[in-house]
C-alpha cells in the first residue's frame, strides 16, 4: 500500500491536474507548458498557503 | 523537403474522415486515446501517463471504487468514476480499490480516482474539439 504524506499527495495531485490542464487548456506547446507550471504552482502555493491559515487559527 | 509539409498535411487530413464522435469515445475509453487518433502523440502520452498515473496512486492507497449511490455525494462520486471508462469497468471487475475508506490516504486514494475521472472526461473533450476544429 501507498502511503504518502499529505504534502507528497498535493504535490502529486497538482502535478498530474496540472499536465492535463496544461494540455488541454491552452493550443501552443508553449503557452500548455507556461499554463502548466501555472496550474502547479497555484495548487502547492495555494495548499501551503492554506495550511498556514488553518494553523494560525487553531493556535 | 517540400514533400514533408504535405505528408503531415495528408496524415492530418486521414485522422479527420471517419465518425466524428469516434476520438471522444476512443479518448473517454482509454485515456490518451482520443489525441492517439488524431495523430498527437506527445499530447495524448502525456495525458495518458497523467491519468493513468493518477489512477494507478488511486488504486494503491486503497482508494474507494463507488459501486452504487446511496445518497447525494455518492452519486457524485460514481459519475466521477466513470470517466474513467475501461479503467474503472476492468478495476470493478477484478475486484480492485477498497469496499470501505479505512485509512486517510485511502481517502486521498479515493479522490485521486475521481479526479482522474474528471480529467479523463476533460482530455476526452479536448481530442474532440481538434477532431471538429475548434481548437489548434
Amino acid at each position: 500500500m501507498f502511503r504518502p504524506s499529505h504534502f507528497a499527495a498535493v504535490v502529486l495531485f497538482a502535478l498530474f491536474a496540472s499536465v492535463v490542464f496544461g494540455i488541454t487548456q491552452r493550443e501552443t506547446p508553449r503557452r500548455m507548458i507556461r499554463y502548466g507550471i501555472y496550474c502547479f504552482v497555484l495548487f502547492v502555493g495555494s495548499a501551503i498557503v492554506l495550511s498556514w491559515v488553518m494553523f494560525l487559527i487553531a493556535r | 523537403m517540400a514533400t514533408e509539409p504535405n505528408k503531415s498535411a495528408g496524415a492530418q487530413k486521414d485522422s479527420k474522415h471517419g465518425f466524428v464522435y469516434l476520438p471522444l469515445i476512443a479518448g473517454w475509453l482509454v485515456p490518451g486515446a482520443g489525441h492517439f487518433l488524431l495523430r498527437k502523440w506527445g499530447r495524448g502520452a502525456l495525458l495518458a501517463a497523467s491519468i493513468l498515473g493518477m489512477f494507478g496512486l488511486g488504486l494503491a492507497m486503497q482508494g474507494k471504487l463507488y459501486g452504487g449511490a446511496r445518497d447525494m455525494l455518492d452519486l457524485l462520486g460514481l459519475a466521477g468514476d466513470l470517466g474513467n471508462g475501461l479503467l474503472y469497468i476492468v478495476s470493478r471487475v477484478l475486484g480492485l480499490g477498497a469496499d470501505q475508506v479505512m485509512v486517510t490516504t485511502a481517502d486521498y486514494g479515493t479522490r485521486f480516482i475521481v479526479v482522474a475521472g474528471l480529467l479523463n472526461v476533460i482530455a476526452a473533450v479536448d481530442a474532440h474539439n481538434l477532431r471538429t476544429g475548434r481548437k489548434a
